[in-house]
Parts: C-alpha cells; structure tokens; sequence
C-alpha cells in the first residue's frame, strides 16, 4: 500500500459513518464493497497501460479537505453567473464543489423528466438511479472509481421516461469554491429511457486560487431509441486536478453523441467506455484540447462493439503549446460476432513547440471478419509554407500562428451540433488563444 | 522603387543568385525571364523575405529603405505583393477570415481604423468580380479545393483587395487556359495604375500580350546577362535560351 492509499482509507475507516450519514440514502448501499475494492486495486500505476501517461498516485498524494459534513458553501451562484450564451437559454443547474446547489430550480413539466439532486428525486427517478447505480462504473475495474463510489455523498441525476424529450438544453455549472486546497468527488447518473432524448451541458470552473482535486463518476444509460448529446467543457485554472470516469451503456437504434472540451486546466484525465449493446447504434466521440504551461490532458477511451450493425466515430485533437503534455489513447474493441461494424477513429494534434509532448494511441482490436474499421493518428507542427503565405499577405506571424491553430481546433468544434455553443466555443478558442482565458475568472462560457 | 544591388544568395547553402542588380522604377512593368534554375523565383523569394533563403551579399532598398532589414509582413504592408507560383492551401481558415485580417493589419500599419464589416464584404464582392471568382469559393477555406486556374485567379484577388505598389507575377501564366489566362491578366490590368510597378516572371510569350513589359531581363545561372524591350521576349519565344548562352559565353 502506497502512502497515497493509505491516506485514502484511513480516511474512510474514520469518516465511514459520517460519510454515510450525510448522504444520500441511495449511495450508501454499495459504498462498502467500493472501498473493499479500492482496498485491493489501490490507486492504479503507471505500469498500468491504461494509465502510463497519468500519475495517479502522485496526483492524490496531498492532503486536501474534503467536506463530509456536507457544510454549505455560502455562495450564490446565479449572482455570479449571469448566463447568456447568445441564442442558447438553457436550463442551469449549479453543482458547488460535490454538493447540488440548495436552490437549483424545479424542473417540472408534467412529463416525469427529473432533473437535480438524487436526494429530491421523485420514487421513478429513485428506482432508475438504484438500477443502474454502479452497473455501469464498475467499482471493482478502476481504483478511481471505486474511490468516488466510496466517498461521492450526492448525485446529480438526469432522468428521461419513456418517449420524453428534454426541450431544452441542460446545462449543469460544476462550480469548485473553497478557501483552502479541496478534494471534491462527483457523481452524476443519466438515464434515457426508450425512446428519451435530451442535450446535456457540463461546465467545471474553478472560482478560487487554491489547489482542488475533482473526482468525478458519470454513468450514463441510452435505452432503445435514445437520443442524446452531450458536452463537457473544462474551464479550471492550473491547480486543478481532474480525473473524470464515463460509462456508457447504449442500447438499440440509439444516437450518442459525447463531445470533451479541454480549454483551461491543470491536469486532467478523462475516461470514457463506451458499450454498445444494442444494434443499429451510432456512437460519436469528440474531443477538443488546448493546452499550455505545463498543463496535461490524457483521454483514455474504449469503445466496444458488442452486437452487430453498429457505427462508431471518434475525433480528438490537441493544440499543445509550451511544455504542455498531451495523450491519447483511444481503443477500439470489435467483439466476435459484431459483424457490419463500421467505426473510424481518427486522432490529430499540433505540437506548436519543441517542448510540447504528445502520446497517441489509436487501436484497433477486431475479433469480427466483416467490419469497416480505420484508425489513423498525426502528430506535426504548424505549416511553414502557410504561415508564410499569411505573413506575405500582412499577417503578423503571431497572428498567423494563431489562425492556423483556431483553424486545426475547429475541424472538431464544427461538429458540434448545438449551434450556439459552437459559436460560443469558436468565440472562446479565439480567447484561449490569446492568452485571455488565463484564468478562469467566473464561467466566461456564461458571462 | 526597388533597387537590387549585387544581390548574392543561397539556399541550403548552396549560391543561386550570384551577383544581380536591378533597379525598377515607380509604374515600370519589367520580365524576368530565364531557363529552370537560374534563381527566378529564388530573387521573388527573397524580395519577400522567405526565411529559407540566405542572402550572403548585396542590398535590395525599396522606397529607399531597406528591405533586407524588414520583415514579411512589413514588406507586405509596405506594398509589396507575391503571386506564388504553388499558392499554400490553407484548411479551416476561411477565405473572409484571412482577407480580413490581412486587409486589417494593413490598414492598422498605413494608420487607418479597421474596415466595418459591411464595408469589407461589399469591397470583396466588388473585387472578386474583376477576376470573376465565384462567390463560393469565397466561403472555402484559402485555396483549399481550388483548381490550378482557379488558385491563380485568387491570388490576383488578393491583390486586387490589398492593393500593393509592387507586385510579382511568379509563373501567373503557368496551368491557365487561354480565357483563364486572358481574365487574370486583364484583372491585372485594370487593378495597375501609373505608379504601380511589377516583376513579371514567365516562360512564354503569351502572358505579356496581355501586359506589355517596359524591359525584359534574361537570368541564366544567377545572373542577368542580358536586358532588353518587349521584342526580346519574342525572340526568346522563338529562339530560346541557347543564343544568349553562347553570347554570353564570349564575353
């Protein structure tokens, strides 16, 4: 046992009931295995291949603050958020640090849709979470997982019935607030029922200058005939850590579509794995990175064609500028008997100095023999010839070199489907650029 | 205008230009003209300050300042325009987006606030016109899924919106058909005025039907051995390079 470990389950052994008794009911029933689990896997290593690029254990290393004792934050969010993503009204949510924001809005609209706190979920609601609750995110697979089951208090929960649309988008503010260095642990439960669709946002800033470590588990379940669009857009400043697992489960016919925005952070890992289990499915997964300083990102994905008759695409591209380090592993895992796969995978990233470092992984694994299967992988630096060619033309090399990377960045915003968050994307990437986002100082996305 | 004196100049280390001087003078349209290799386009490269090209002795002033000294884009903004030969595909950045931002610094050079929007696009539907681009390809990214002709036509385009004082033509002509090459040539024309001065580099006669040159220089092995009026071209067209090489030679 690392002393990283052993911080964590002395933690736990002393907390248990604290823990347990701040929470909600519904997370506490599995919270004893999760941490026999976490017990035995510990913090995975980088002899582990899925985690060579991410030091688990050092990142978990300090000692931060957790607040078991679910003591509220006084903040007012929607003071400090005044949203206004131009042509987007969206239905906001705020989640302060691990804790649903007390005074998050009531969605009702006669259809059964549930949005918020799993603490303040209807009995429908309540039954979906407990079904699916670590079904997905299997505890006894990933140290980090087990960890979040073990420690996370509250969920917040997207619940779709049957052949209900979520009119509007969903946009969920992960808000870190805190005074001193803060370990926080997410857990966020999304169910599509048959039939169900629904256009999901999540937003994580951090508000203040202090170190935060963010855990965060996503379980996400798209019956037959689902719908569902996803964004998740990073916006913390360099003393965060993110680590942030995503299961999901696709059913039938469905249209997924998952969309992971790097723009500001410190070090970030995103897991996602992607099942497809039902058949005539289409799974897309993009992701955008703009990273610089000493920032890292690493996105893991697996993607598992478990049936026949499905299609997957995958894009991620990173612009690394500085010393940032990149990577990106993305699998791709044709199961016997998933005939008629077809699934393209495509990984590019620009290196824009010679300290930038980027790791890519694209693999395929194919154990069908009727599949359409391709996977390609770049790694280059900004074009010369081009670079002249604008500055012939009057453009400061500065500029120029800014103009090629919003260009390289925008082949995967354009495939954002919500219009005026892609407006608003190409409008902060122009930021990010030049050196505005620098901090985050609120949700630039909103204000 | 432009003033090149005892230019020598290598690239990877190895000389090209070996010595040239040329002077050109406010409104004066001159040809440069010469076999593969003799450092024509390498000279075009150099007036515009390409980073790969070396030059190792000599001076080039422009409007009596120095050249040498500026870099690309200020000797952009100073007026002085290349039409590439291979014109760069630039994917993801929009052909607006470019000229905007080229037409902007320029204006923020000469001190003079950036064009309204409106303003732009109306001065790019006008432009566009002279060279008759279709407005679609307008909305592409810079040259990406252009034709050769079409490459071409955008870069008198580009021209036409920054308005340069000195321009070089480097092999405009080469992949035109005859109405491509009419038209392009044409938009030249029109977009020249009495003070504005151009180094036209071609293998054929054809392309100064259309602008008549004042002089025409022959580079062979980086140097101009030869300057003479339009009807030199034609000679050339007609009797090649080896006449020059072997006068050359007996000198």
């Amino acid at each position: 046992m690392t002393q990283s470990e052993k911080q964590y389950i002395d933690l736990y052994e002393e907390c248990r009931e604290v823990i347990k008794a701040n929470s909600a009911e519904a997370l506490n029933a599995p919270r004893e295995l999760a941490f026999k689990h976490f017990m035995s896997a510990g913090f995975p290593t980088l002899k582990k291949e899925e985690y060579k690029y991410t030091d688990v254990q050092k990142a978990f290393a300090p000692d931060y603050g957790l607040n078991f004792k679910r003591i509220d934050i006084p903040t007012d969010p929607f003071e400090v958020f005044r949203c206004n993503v131009p042509n987007l009204s969206t239905l906001l949510y705020f989640v302060v640090n691990d804790l649903c924001f007390k005074d998050n809005p009531t969605f009702n609209d006669g259809s059964g849709i549930y949005l918020g706190s799993i603490k303040q979920a209807p009995e429908r609601a309540k039954e979906a979470f407990t079904q699916h609750y670590t079904k997905h995110a299997d505890t006894a697979s990933d140290g980090i997982t087990a960890l979040n089951t073990a420690l996370a208090q509250d969920a917040f929960m997207v619940y779709v019935p049957r052949h209900q649309r979520l009119n509007k988008t969903l946009q969920v503010i992960n808000l870190l607030h805190a005074k001193t260095d803060l370990m926080v642990n997410r857990r966020v439960m999304i169910v599509l029922e048959e039939g169900a669709q629904a256009t999901l946002l999540f937003c994580d800033h951090a508000m203040d200058n202090v170190s935060f470590l963010a855990t965060q588990v996503t379980e996400i379940y798209c019956g037959n005939n689902s719908h569902l669009d996803m964004y998740e857009m990073e916006e913390n400043h360099t003393q965060c850590t993110r680590f942030s697992n995503t299961y999901v489960n696709v059913g039938a016919d469905c249209n997924v579509s998952i969309n992971n925005i790097t723009l500001y952070n410190g070090t970030t890992r995103n897991t996602t794995r992607v099942t497809l289990q039902g058949e005539h499915s289409e799974v897309t997964l993009n992701g955008c990175v703009i990273a610089d300083k000493n920032q890292k990102v690493d996105n893991n994905t697996l993607i598992e064609h478990q049936v026949p008759n499905c299609k997957s695409n995958e894009l991620y591209r990173y612009v690394l500028d500085d010393s940032a380090v990149g990577a990106f592993a993305g699998r791709i895992l044709v199961q016997p008997g998933a005939q008629k796969t077809v699934s393209e995978e495509n990984n590019a990233n620009l290196c824009a100095t010679k300290q930038a470092r980027m790791y890519s992984q694209p693999m395929l694994e194919i154990y069908a023999d009727d599949v359409k299967c391709s996977h390609g992988s770049t790694v280059g630096v900004l074009d010369e010839n081009a670079l002249f060619y604008m500055q012939q033309r009057g453009i400061p090399t500065e500029e120029a070199r800014m103009l090629l990377k919003h260009a390289f960045i925008s082949q995967v915003s354009e495939k954002i489907r919500l219009e005026p968050l892609r407006e608003r994307l190409n409008y902060l990437v122009n930021k990010r650029f030049r050196g505005q986002l620098d901090k985050c100082t609120g949700c630039s996305l909103c204000k | 205008m432009l003033e090149i004196k005892n230019l020598h100049a290598s690239v990877n280390g190895k000389e090209i230009l070996k010595g040239v001087d040329l002077t050109i003078n406010d409104g004066e349209i001159h040809a440069l003209m010469g076999t593969n290799g003799a450092g024509k386009s390498t000279l075009s490269n150099i007036i515009v300050g390409h980073p790969a090209y070396e030059v190792t002795e000599g001076s080039i002033t422009f409007n009596g300042q120095d050249l040498l000294a500026m870099k690309p884009e200020e000797r952009a903004h100073a007026g002085i325009f290349l039409s590439f030969q291979q014109p760069i595909e630039i994917p993801g950045v929009s052909m607006t987006n470019f000229l905007r931002t080229a037409v902007n610094e320029r204006r923020k050079y000469l001190g003079l606030e950036p064009l309204k929007s409106t303003d732009f696009l109306k001065q790019m539907r006008e432009k566009r016109k002279l060279v008759e681009l279709d407005s679609k390809l307008v909305n592409r990214s810079v040259n990406e899924g252009f034709s050769g002709g079409e490459k071409k036509r955008n870069e008198i385009f580009q021209m036409a919106m920054l308005e340069p004082t000195f321009c070089i033509l480097d092999e405009t002509d080469s992949g035109l058909d005859v109405d491509a090459l009419r038209i392009v040539a044409e938009g030249f024309n029109r977009l020249k005025d009495d003070k504005t001065s151009a180094i036209i580099i071609t293998h054929y006669q054809r392309l100064l039907d259309y602008i008549r040159p004042d002089k025409v220089h022959v580079l062979l092995n980086g140097r101009i051995v030869k300057t003479g009026d339009a009807s030199l071209a034609k000679e050339i067209e007609d009797r090649g390079f080896d006449w020059i090489k072997d006068e050359t030679e007996k000198e």
